[in-house]
């Protein structure tokens, strides 16, 4: 009756899992979790960087795709200003623009005052006129070209840039940086695989005896597996969970020194919360690839015995 | 009676050495209890290795419980060797384990319920006289002691074959006719005995059981009558016919 009791409440699964846990000697966990912990810490470290390079460079993408600026370069002050009338009514017609501006000649004086300085006259200096011009969200690159000639030919002091093509070094660069960090990830996945795989021969090896008097007693391959892999299951949880630890607080310090140097290009680093899920799945992703990993290997030694 | 367990020129060797085990044919029926004798180094523990499947003969066939287990996939090897129990002649306890784990291991690796193997564990413990010494490390055991918690291993689960190596080497003369009672009532009970041992008295003992003498990895069987037990002398007979031997 009081068996039957215990039974409903699984309390001899539990004896019997902790009977299992014994049949290989717990002893000194040695530095398994520590190395599975700086693994995972780098590898949160990698992943966070490749996340927010990522996502700086698709709101980049965002923010410049479509973006033009004509620069008319025109001494002559009065046929530049007839270029930029010619080219509004241009501009006004085009249906591939979504919008433009000319930019105010005054804006143009303060922004070049810091290397010209204030006591020039207006007039003094030839001052390009820009326009900033939003082309509509489809446009294709023959349109542009189209778009281009024609511009030229109704102001033939006009060169039309590519908002992308200015920012395109810082692009490539954080492009490089975003794929080094993902190739980071890779290694450490490697890394990781490798040393488990190492850790759970070694333990095998040492365990030899023991599994192979089991296996004589009927014990199947998954049956000495399993306690392999919950050991390492432990070791990499305790590993994940101190990565999180010291990842979390490091990746938010950093996210608060970025928005501190108020760039807008370094803002774009700063991780959306969907992001900083991706970070916390890590370890757990983490913890399910060490004991896979630990599973198989052992398997595939208990194979080469009979 | 039928055939529990067959060899049919069986052959072991170690790499490119010589022959351990040489032509072994034999056939034990179920419910049979056989002493293996030989001389050291006979091939009396390489021929027991076989039958409790911890290797692998390099030619010949070997059927247990009728099924050929030589080139059998060793995901299936598990079940079979649940149906063997085995004395090991170093005892192979696991040395992290009390005297009750150690016995409750086959029970618990076939997945029996933990309130219903403690009442078998107990009383195999008290039957080999351990009951004060449940808790008890193998290192903390004497010799003898060792040896029936071996035993008590190998017995627990009921096995269909009991197969022993030198299983009342380290015990006094009353415990080892205790053990071997033992061993008849498992025997009784339907489980074909194998023992290997150097103890004649003990094979005395025994009145009922067959012979088997191994000399330098051959069997000795002058009569044929493990060849060509009373339960399969005829398809015996003709299949060793076919083969060249002697009938």
């Amino acid at each position: 009756m009081m068996n039957a009791i215990l039974s409903s409440f699984g309390a001899s699964e539990r004896i019997a899992r902790k009977a299992r846990s014994r049949w290989l000697p717990e002893g000194r966990r040695g530095p398994m979790p520590w190395i599975i912990a700086i693994i995972l810490f780098l590898t949160i470290l990698s992943a966070a960087a490749a996340l927010g390079l990522g996502h700086a460079l698709s709101q980049m993408r965002g923010e410049l795709a479509g973006g033009y600026t004509i620069q008319l370069v025109e001494a002559d002050a009065a046929k530049r200003d007839a270029q930029v009338e010619a080219l509004k009514g241009f501009l006004n017609e085009d249906a591939n623009i979504e919008h433009f501006d000319v930019v105010p000649r005054a804006q143009l004086q303060k922004q070049l005052e810091p290397w010209i300085g204030g006591a020039l006259a207006q007039d003094e200096l030839p001052i390009p006129a820009l326009i900033d011009v939003t082309v509509k969200q489809g446009t294709g690159q023959q349109q542009i070209t189209t778009m281009t000639k024609a511009i030229r030919q109704a102001a033939p002091s006009a060169r039309v840039d590519a908002h992308q093509s200015y920012l395109a070094p810082v692009e490539e660069t954080m492009r490089v940086m975003m794929w080094l960090a993902v190739a980071l990830v890779v290694l450490m996945i490697f890394v990781t695989g490798a040393v488990v795989t190492l850790a759970m021969r070694s333990a095998h090896e040492t365990h030899r005896p023991t599994i192979d008097i089991m296996h004589l007693l009927g014990a199947t391959d998954i049956q000495v597996a399993r306690l392999f892999q919950r050991r390492m299951a432990f070791d990499a949880l305790f590993g994940g969970a101190v990565a999180l630890a010291a990842a979390l607080p490091l990746l938010w310090l950093l996210g608060n020194r970025i928005n501190a140097a108020q760039s807008e290009l370094m803002g774009m680093m700063t991780l959306p919360l969907f992001y900083w899920g991706i970070i916390v799945m890590i370890p757990i992703a983490g913890v399910l690839y060490a004991v896979l990993v630990a599973r198989l290997t052992v398997q595939r030694t208990l194979e080469r015995s009979l | 009676m039928s055939g529990i367990i067959e060899f049919e020129n069986i052959g072991l060797r170690y790499g490119a050495d010589t022959d351990i085990l040489s032509d072994i044919s034999f056939s034990l029926l179920t419910g049979g209890f056989y002493f293996l004798t030989g001389a050291s180094g006979a091939g009396k523990t390489s021929l027991l290795k076989l039958l409790y499947l911890a290797q692998r003969p390099s030619r010949g066939v070997l059927k247990l419980f009728g099924e050929d287990v030589v080139m059998m996939h060793r995901d299936r090897l598990p079940g079979f060797r649940r149906r063997i129990g085995v004395v090991f002649q170093d005892f192979r306890l696991v040395p992290h384990l009390s005297a009750y784990d150690n016995i409750a291991l086959p029970l618990r690796l076939s997945g029996m319920d933990e309130f219903e193997l403690a009442g078998p564990v107990e009383e195999m413990l008290g039957w080999v006289g351990l009951g004060a010494r449940a808790d008890a490390l193998p290192a903390a055991l004497s010799g003898g002691e060792q040896q029936r918690i071996a035993i008590a291993r190998a017995v627990i689960s009921r096995p269909d074959i009991l197969v022993a190596d030198e299983p009342t080497g380290n015990v006094d003369p009353e415990m080892a006719k205790r053990l071997l009672g033992l061993f008849e009532a498992l025997n009784r009970l339907g489980t074909t005995i194998v023992i290997a041992t150097h103890d004649l008295p003990l094979i005395s003992m025994v009145p009922q059981a067959q012979l088997m003498r191994l000399d330098k990895g051959r069997l000795i069987d002058p009569t044929g009558s493990l060849r060509y037990p009373p339960g399969q002398a005829q398809s015996g007979h003709e299949e060793g016919r076919a083969l060249g031997k002697p009938g």
